[in-house]
Parts: C-alpha cells; sequence; structure tokens
C-alpha cells in the first residue's frame, strides 16, 4: 500500500514529466498547426507584386486599423472548372487507386500473416524494402517501363501480341500503376499486424462446422480485419489526393490532380493566396477521412495503456 | 491442410505477383545502369561509365551532400522529440490538450506533402523575420520541416515499442528508490533502443527522400538531391540517374540485411534470457 501511494504521490510530482510534453508539443503547434493558420490567413490576401507576394490584410491608416478579407480566391476556385474538375478527378483517383490498393494488398498481407514466423519476418521487409529506397526513383523506373519504345512494350511485341506500341505513359493508367505501386507497401503493413493476431482455431471451428473456405473467410477473417482496412485505406487515400511527383511524372498533361494545381499555382503562376485557398479547400474535404485516421491510430498508440 | 496455417494456391499467386510487381522496376533500373547507350532502354553492351558520369556531376554530388547533412540532423532531432513524444502518448494518461497533441501527431502521417510544404513556408516567410528563423531560407528551414513530418513517423515507431515493454521493470526501479529520469535511462532506454535505431534510419530515408516539402522550403543556395533529380528527369531518362538509384538501392539494401540480422539476434538473445530466468526461477 505505502509504495502505491508513494508511487503516486511521486507521479504527480511537476518537473521532467512538464518538460516532456512541452517541447514535442510546443515544436508541433509551432511548425506543424500554426502553418495552417497562416494558410488560411493568406488565402484570404490579395497577390501582389512584392516580396512576400501577397497583401497584408490588416493595415493602419493613422490610428485607424482596416481589415481587407478578400473571397475572390475561394469564389475563383468555385467559378473556375479547372479547380472544381481538379478536386473531384483527385478524390476519384485516390478512391479508385485506394481500392486497387486493397485488392491487392489484402491477399499479400494474408498470405504472410499466415506463414509461418521465420519466413513472416523476411516476406516482411521484402515488403518493405523498395519502400526504403528514393520514391521518385521508384516512380521514374516506370517511365523506362512504360514509354513507347519502353522495356513493356518491347517486351509485348516481341511476343507478337501487338503491333503498335501501346500509349500507356502519360495516360491515367499511368498514374494508377504509379500510386498502387508507390502505396502498396503502406496498405500491407496496417492489414498485416492486423491479421497476424487472428486467432487460428476461429478458422478451424467455422470449417469443423462445414463452412467452406471462402465462406470462413467472408464471415470471419474479413469482418475481424476491418480496422486493418480501415487504417490501410485512409494511409493511401489521403496522402493520394495531393499527391504530385506521380501525376507529374507518369500523367499527360490533361492529367488533373488538384497537388498539381497547387504547385502550379504556387511555383509557375506565383499566386501564393490561391494556392493557400487550394489547400485549405482540400484540408477541409481531407478533414473526415483524417479524423477517421487518427481515431484508429490513437486507439492503435493507446491501446495497451490501462 | 489445417485451415487455420498455409496458404491456399490463390495466395500463393498473389504474393508471387505482388513481389514481382514491387522488384521488376527496381531490377529494370539496376541492369540498365550498366548499359553502354544512353537510350535507357536499348541494351548495347556492358559499361560501368555512367557511374563515372555521376561522380564527375559536381552539381549532383553537391546536392547529395546537402541532403545527406540535412538527413542526419533531421533524424537525431527527431529521434529526440519522437521519443519524448511516445513517451507521453504512451505513459501520460491525461493532461490538458491531450487530445490535440495526438492529432498534432497522427496528422503529419498522413498529411499530403503539398499542403504541408506550402503551409510552413508561409510561416517562415511570414513570421520568420519577427524570430530571426527563415530569413534565409536553406538547410536550417528544410531541416524544421523534414523534422515536423519525420518526428510523426518516429513517434509511431517508438510506442509500439514502449507498448510491448513490461512495465514491472520500470515499476520496480522505481520502487527501489530511482527517480523518473534515472529510470529512463538506466531502464528504458536500453530496451527502446532497436526502436531508436529503426527510427533514426526511417526518418534519416524519409527526409533523404523528400522533393515536395524541401522545394517549398529550399532557398537558392540549397538544392537537396531529389530536387536535382527531379529536374534532370524532367528533361528525360538519364542513365546517371539509373546508376545513382543503383548505388541506393544497394546501401539500403545492406543497412536493412545488417539491421535485421542484428534484429534477428538481439531477438534470439532475448528468448534464450527468458528461459534461462525461467529456469533458475
Amino acid at each position: 500500500m505505502s509504495h502505491k501511494l508513494l508511487r503516486s504521490v511521486r507521479r504527480r510530482l511537476p518537473g521532467s514529466r512538464w518538460l516532456v510534453i512541452a517541447v514535442p508539443y510546443l515544436w508541433m503547434l509551432l511548425f506543424f498547426a500554426i502553418p495552417f493558420a497562416i494558410a488560411l490567413k493568406i488565402s484570404f490576401a490579395s497577390a501582389a507584386i512584392a516580396m512576400p507576394p501577397y497583401t497584408e490584410l490588416v493595415q493602419w491608416a493613422g490610428d485607424k486599423m482596416q481589415v481587407t478579407i478578400n473571397t475572390a480566391n475561394y469564389l475563383f476556385l468555385v467559378r473556375d472548372s479547372l479547380y472544381v474538375n481538379a478536386y473531384l478527378s483527385s478524390l476519384e483517383i485516390a478512391v479508385v487507386s485506394t481500392a486497387l490498393c486493397l485488392l491487392l494488398g489484402y491477399p499479400i498481407a494474408y498470405a504472410i500473416a499466415r506463414m509461418d514466423p521465420a519466413t513472416r519476418n523476411v516476406a516482411l521487409m521484402l515488403v518493405i524494402l523498395p519502400s526504403w529506397t528514393s520514391f521518385l526513383i521508384r516512380i521514374y523506373a516506370w517511365v523506362g517501363i512504360l514509354k513507347n519504345n519502353g522495356l513493356l512494350n518491347n517486351f509485348l511485341i516481341g511476343l507478337g501480341l501487338i503491333d503498335e506500341p501501346l500509349q500507356i505513359l502519360h495516360t491515367p493508367v499511368a498514374v494508377y500503376i504509379g500510386i498502387v505501386y508507390a502505396y502498396l507497401p503502406f496498405m500491407v503493413l496496417p492489414l498485416y499486424s492486423n491479421l497476424v493476431k487472428h486467432d487460428h482455431r476461429l478458422l478451424e471451428a467455422a470449417s469443423d462446422l462445414g463452412a467452406r473456405p471462402w465462406k470462413a473467410f467472408l464471415t470471419v477473417t474479413l469482418p475481424l480485419s476491418k480496422a486493418g482496412i480501415i487504417a490501410g485505406s485512409m494511409l493511401v487515400l489521403i496522402p493520394v489526393v495531393g499527391e504530385f511527383v506521380i501525376p507529374e511524372m507518369l500523367g499527360g498533361a490533361d492529367t488533373l490532380m488538384i497537388g498539381r494545381v497547387l504547385w502550379q499555382e504556387f511555383f509557375n503562376n506565383r499566386d501564393w493566396p490561391v494556392a493557400s485557398a487550394v489547400a485549405i479547400v482540400m484540408l477541409v474535404l481531407l478533414i473526415v477521412p483524417i479524423t477517421i485516421f487518427h481515431r484508429y491510430q490513437s486507439k492503435e498508440m493507446e491501446s495497451k495503456l490501462t | 491442410m489445417s485451415p487455420g496455417r498455409g496458404n491456399s494456391g490463390f495466395t500463393k499467386a498473389m504474393l508471387v505477383l505482388g513481389f514481382v510487381f514491387l522488384y521488376a522496376p527496381i531490377l529494370s533500373l539496376m541492369v540498365y545502369s550498366f548499359n553502354e547507350s544512353r537510350l535507357v532502354t536499348v541494351w548495347s553492351g556492358f559499361s560501368v561509365k555512367w557511374y563515372g558520369e555521376l561522380f564527375r556531376d559536381q552539381q549532383m554530388m553537391d546536392a547529395a551532400w546537402v541532403s545527406i547533412q540535412v538527413a542526419f540532423w533531421t533524424a537525431c532531432a527527431s529521434v529526440v522529440l519522437g521519443t519524448m513524444a511516445a513517451m507521453v502518448m504512451t505513459r501520460f494518461r491525461h493532461f490538458p490538450g491531450k487530445t490535440l497533441f495526438g492529432g498534432l501527431i497522427t496528422a503529419p502521417l498522413v498529411m499530403p506533402e503539398v499542403i504541408t510544404g506550402l503551409s510552413i513556408l508561409l510561416l517562415f516567410v511570414s513570421i520568420g523575420p519577427h524570430i530571426g528563423i527563415g530569413a534565409q531560407r536553406g538547410m536550417l528551414t528544410i531541416w524544421i520541416a523534414h523534422v515536423t513530418f519525420c518526428m510523426a513517423f518516429v513517434t509511431v515507431v517508438i510506442s509500439s515499442r514502449l507498448q510491448e515493454l513490461d512495465r514491472s521493470l520500470e515499476e520496480a526501479a522505481m520502487d527501489l528508490g530511482a527517480n523518473r529520469l534515472k529510470v529512463f535511462f538506466v531502464i528504458t532506454l536500453p530496451i527502446i533502443a532497436p526502436a531508436l535505431i529503426s527510427g533514426w534510419l526511417l526518418a534519416f530515408t524519409l527526409s533523404l527522400d523528400d522533393l515536395v516539402i524541401a522545394s517549398f522550403v529550399s532557398g537558392p543556395s540549397s538544392t537537396t538531391l531529389p530536387m536535382k533529380v527531379f529536374s534532370s528527369v524532367r528533361l528525360g531518362v538519364s542513365p546517371k540517374i539509373n546508376a545513382l538509384a543503383t548505388l541506393m538501392i544497394l546501401v539500403v539494401t545492406v543497412a536493412a540485411v545488417i539491421g535485421w540480422w542484428v534484429m534477428t539476434r538481439e531477438d534470439k538473445k532475448r528468448q534464450r534470457d527468458i528461459q534461462l530466468a525461467l529456469q533458475k526461477g
């Protein structure tokens, strides 16, 4: 008893505990949270030829404070069909490629989870290993494979399957291949860590009761892996909506994705307020998926905190 | 076959397909880095001349050096901050603002890079002059931006290790009179050391790999390696990039294999220790 009392007294003492909280907290507030507030502010400014290239919202004329809120950037996004289409097609590409990652990633995660522990670790490492090499370079590899005189077309022509090279590079198909390729490990890992925890006896029981393997999978394994499916899907869906490198390198000029539009507004048009508005609207669209992911992730991190 | 273990033909086939899909592009990059011809996809004989060209490319070497320095310091800072954040997430039950703290740690894991990059640049531009950072954009601003997103990944890696840790060891030490700080450095830190190493390596590779965020926050004098690679592949495929890719893949593979070997050995040793302890008890 006295041990417990002493310990709880000690736990209440301030000191290093607050320092441990404060340092990462302040860092993330200053460099992650506050920047969004600043982006929100600048999305209501006007572009200007100056450095920085936008107007101030608050100006002092003598002792009068003048606040100018410019909503033109948002109106511009709504009225110009380019932006609306870019948002819609980014969401579509993200949803479809998440589904593709799930279709390909689930069997892989399932197969690895059912291996014996020694081979399991090797297989898992083989899934992770490519994502430790440069993302940019892995996307670049697909340029060499998919282009008109690339490896895939040469291979297919060599086999006599086609006479003319297929135009794959600079089409949506190439973008999908690139996204599924780059994001597959993010789908496999959470699925695997969920599937590996399943109790084998449940499947044995289902089989003893006469369920066919497919039926047992659909009624036992699939519902139990819901948390893994959600986590993996969010890890793919959310970043893909804002993807820039893949549509830029593998997509055509007409592959509209909002990350690319934001990049062009910022770097090519140097219109920082419009770029900020694009970012804020994207953030608003992603709030729901981010919240779902956050709920799952904090449950994961605190699951053993009793 | 028992329904609980082993794989059917279908899952095995998917596994093989998956690995071919993951590794074929990487292998093609490596093979064509030894190609004589400038045309990346036409084989005209074995040559290592592109490796020579790569090392003679002074801009590329400068960019690589910038990236390695930024990645090194990013990894160090991310591990320190990430360990603190992981302790907070797994050990501290309630404090004001814990929900927000959790959100600040998990959101960077999925936040699209264009949003993070643009926002932090706007921070540097608008308040930088007042607090003295970011007035000159360069390695310092890239480092800050990289630590911000790498720290979240490191926190996840270290948290999962902290969760597995047997709390009774920490509590025993505390009962014996060690204070929190001492318990952390003497008991907790050595046990989570493998997670610190994998967190460090993860942060290093994430930083080394980042194109989008660095493009927003870098200055004219600090081009990182991905920025240089991106601008050169935009002009078309180049065997020099294949040579660079091959070198990076080799380094990563060797590091991963060594890391894996060390981890398995540690695991075996720990299992043995537990066995011995059980036998004695």
